[in-house]
């Protein structure tokens, strides 16, 4: 197990590194100078190279790309003397728009995202599952309909209109105030303030996942329950009860695993839509804002890197998992 | 005296969009301790409906059943089809068990075997983990797996299917059942392997002094161990007896034809196999005589079409054995002659 786990983990890098050359590739590419964009609208000739050499620009792309890789290990320096800039490792680059290294702005903005996740996910995995085995022991009635109602509706509704939905509603019941909506608040000083910048995001992101959840937990009980197994499990006087939570969903669940790993890996990349709606300025308010506002090509980078390095990490996890629970992958 | 088993007129029905599908029609029989009981038709004939019926395996909101399962159990008679579920609960795996056709699909996969056997032990006694663990294994022994204290940490997956029917069997068994029902429990297995699971059955039968009950449409498994037979058609008993009375003088046209059909060494070279012609009729649609009628090559020596409007009932043809056919004995041996 350690041996496969030691391998998967190195291929994780390999993916990284090889994703890194690729981002750089597409940022050769891309019309955009980092180094016009630095100083301004009206900027002389000689500021930009100055800039441009300022912030190692001006050498070939596979030597910038070098120096982002040693970066990450040790650091880097940008100019000298009194307009000296140095993020220390690991540096992702430096970001002009917010005038901060990389590595700072992410640290900046990831609590929000991780916040937002770690919430999101517990509030659509009991509701999902919970429904979705309601769903499946009551099949045909009304409640089952039911689910299959919120399934269609969770599922087909844009994440932006519902988070709108959500957001006027709690806005005209007085529940949110955009105006503080977003600024950090820790949840050891002041609990309640916490919970009212997260909850409806919360809310949204949960509904919109819980309905997948719904449809999966309730198709895989229902399936299960015509195992050969199943059958046994009652045959030899199970009670209904344990023959549902000990041997059904013990294989139901079990590829939810999948799902969850991933999608759960897939938000602590930033939720954008989400984190857009509620001003929540997480990874993924701050990668939109550097596409789409700054041009600010070292954030995008670097959020780019760091979602992927997460979703890699729960693909690790789910297969670790998955192991632990079939015996059947387990020894193979 | 009371039997062991005794069914009455056990009527299962699922309703079903085309109509109700008849699976088992005023089905009466019994079995008793340390006897082995074949019940023998072709599929869709109603072996395992019956079962299923016996252990209350029947989901009550999709099935209507009628009749009775009696079981006998300490004195205490039990009807399966009236009782409470957690009475029949506990019937199941404690006095009435069951083996399943395919050994592959019928043990959990995420569990150990010793796990599931355990699990079986402690349904229906009390005790601690480690003696149901200690029952697993000696159960394991019993039914011949070698290193059984090894073994039972072992899952499914890593078991042949021999050895995990013998699995299914060391938990059938683990709380001395009184009935066994065997569905099958041969068919999905090579036929060394078959030989193998017979005999340990056998074995079993002995040490345990329990009734079995063996479904299966393997004619050369029932003379291998069976006392007596049920021959089943289109959800109706046709033909009841002791085996060698019925392989010897069977007087129910479908199982002469049955018994007519099974390949045979010493049969004349180049002779054709005979078959028994066209299909089983569907269950939804039952003819109103002798379901067994638009086959039957008997049916035009009895007077006034009657197989085609009455049905027959079940009656005792010759000693100790039953069949329901408008013919005598006689009869079917007449016409048998004549062909």
């Amino acid at each position: 197990m350690l041996k496969y786990i030691t391998k998967r983990v190195f291929y994780a890098f390999v993916m990284l590194f090889v994703l890194s050359m690729v981002v750089y590739l597409i940022f050769g590419l891309v019309p955009i100078d980092p180094a016009k964009l630095s100083c301004g609208t009206h900027c002389n000739p000689v500021v930009v190279e100055a800039n441009r050499h300022r912030l190692g620009l001006d050498i070939p792309l596979w030597h910038q790309w070098w120096n982002f890789i040693m970066g990450l290990f040790q650091g880097r320096t940008y100019g000298e003397g009194a307009a000296m800039i140095h993020c220390p490792a690991p540096a992702l680059g430096y970001s002009f728009p917010n005038n901060a290294c990389v590595t700072e702005v992410m640290a900046g903005a990831f609590p929000f995202t991780f916040t937002l996740a770690v919430g999101a996910f517990i509030l659509w995995m009991t509701i999902g599952i919970s429904f979705g085995i309601l769903a499946a022991r009551k099949k045909g009635t009304y409640i089952d309909r039911l689910s299959t109602a919120f399934v269609l509706i969770g599922s087909s509704l844009p994440i932006f209109i519902l988070g709108l939905l959500i957001y006027i509603t709690a806005f005209l019941l007085h529940l949110i105030d955009p105006i503080t909506q977003g600024t950090w608040v820790s949840p050891l000083s002041d609990p309640i303030g916490f919970f009212r910048n997260f909850i409806f995001a919360w809310i949204t992101l949960a509904l919109a996942y819980a309905a997948i959840y719904t449809r999966l937990t309730r198709s895989n009980v229902i399936e299960t329950s015509t195992e050969d197994y199943i059958r046994t499990a009652r045959a030899k006087g199970v009670a209904e009860r344990d023959v549902l939570y000990r041997h059904n969903l013990r294989t139901a669940l079990a590829p939810l695993i999948t799902n969850a790993g991933l999608d759960f890996g897939g938000l602590l990349g930033g939720a954008i839509i989400t984190e857009r709606v509620f001003q929540l300025p997480g990874l993924g308010y701050m990668s939109i804002k550097a596409v789409l506002r700054d041009y600010d090509l070292p954030l995008i980078m670097g959020t780019t890197l760091l979602a992927a390095a997460f979703f890699i990490f729960f693909n690790l996890i789910v297969d670790i998992a998955y192991a632990y629970l079939d015996p059947r992958v387990r020894l193979n | 005296m009371s039997h062991l088993l005794e069914v009455k007129n056990l009527s299962v029905a699922f309703p079903t969009e085309d109509g109700l599908v008849q699976a088992t029609d005023d089905l009466s029989f019994h079995v008793d301790l340390g006897e082995t009981l074949a019940i023998v038709g072709e599929s869709g004939s109603g072996k395992s409906v019956s079962s299923m019926a016996i252990m209350g395996l029947h989901n009550p909101k999709t099935t209507k059943i009628s009749g009775q399962v009696l079981i006998s159990s300490l004195g205490h008679s039990t009807d399966v089809v009236t009782a409470s579920s957690e009475e029949v609960r506990r019937l199941r795996g404690g006095t009435v068990s069951m083996i399943f056709q395919d050994p592959m699909s019928a043990l959990h996969p995420y569990f150990t075997i010793g796990n599931q056997i355990a699990e079986a032990w402690l349904l229906h006694n009390d005790g601690t983990k480690d003696d149901a663990r200690k029952k697993a294994i000696e159960m394991l022994d019993l039914v011949g797996i070698s290193d059984a204290k090894n073994r039972v940490d072992s899952y499914p997956h890593q078991f042949s299917g021999g050895m995990r029917q013998r699995v299914m069997i060391a938990m059938a068994l683990v709380n001395h059942p009184k009935i066994l029902i065997a569905d099958e429990p041969t068919t999905a297995l090579d036929v060394t392997v078959q030989a193998q699971i017979l005999k340990l059955l056998k074995d079993m039968q002995r040490e345990f002094n329990m009734a079995v009950i063996l479904i299966t449409h393997d004619l050369g498994v029932v003379a291998e161990v069976a006392d007596r037979i049920n021959v089943m058609y289109a959800g109706r008993l046709v033909e009841e007896g002791p085996v060698n009375e019925i392989y010897k003088n069977p007087v129910h046209p479908y199982t002469i034809g049955l018994l007519a059909s099974v390949p045979r060494v010493d049969q004349a070279h180049g002779t054709r196999l005979k078959t028994i012609p066209g299909q089983p009729p569907s269950l939804i649609s039952l003819p109103g005589g002798c379901a067994f009628e638009p086959r039957c090559e008997f049916a035009k020596f009895v007077p006034d079409n009657r197989c085609k409007t009455t049905r027959p009932e079940v009656q005792e043809k010759l000693t100790g054995h039953l069949a329901r056919c408008h013919l005598s004995a006689s009869q079917v041996l007449e016409v048998k002659a004549r062909q």
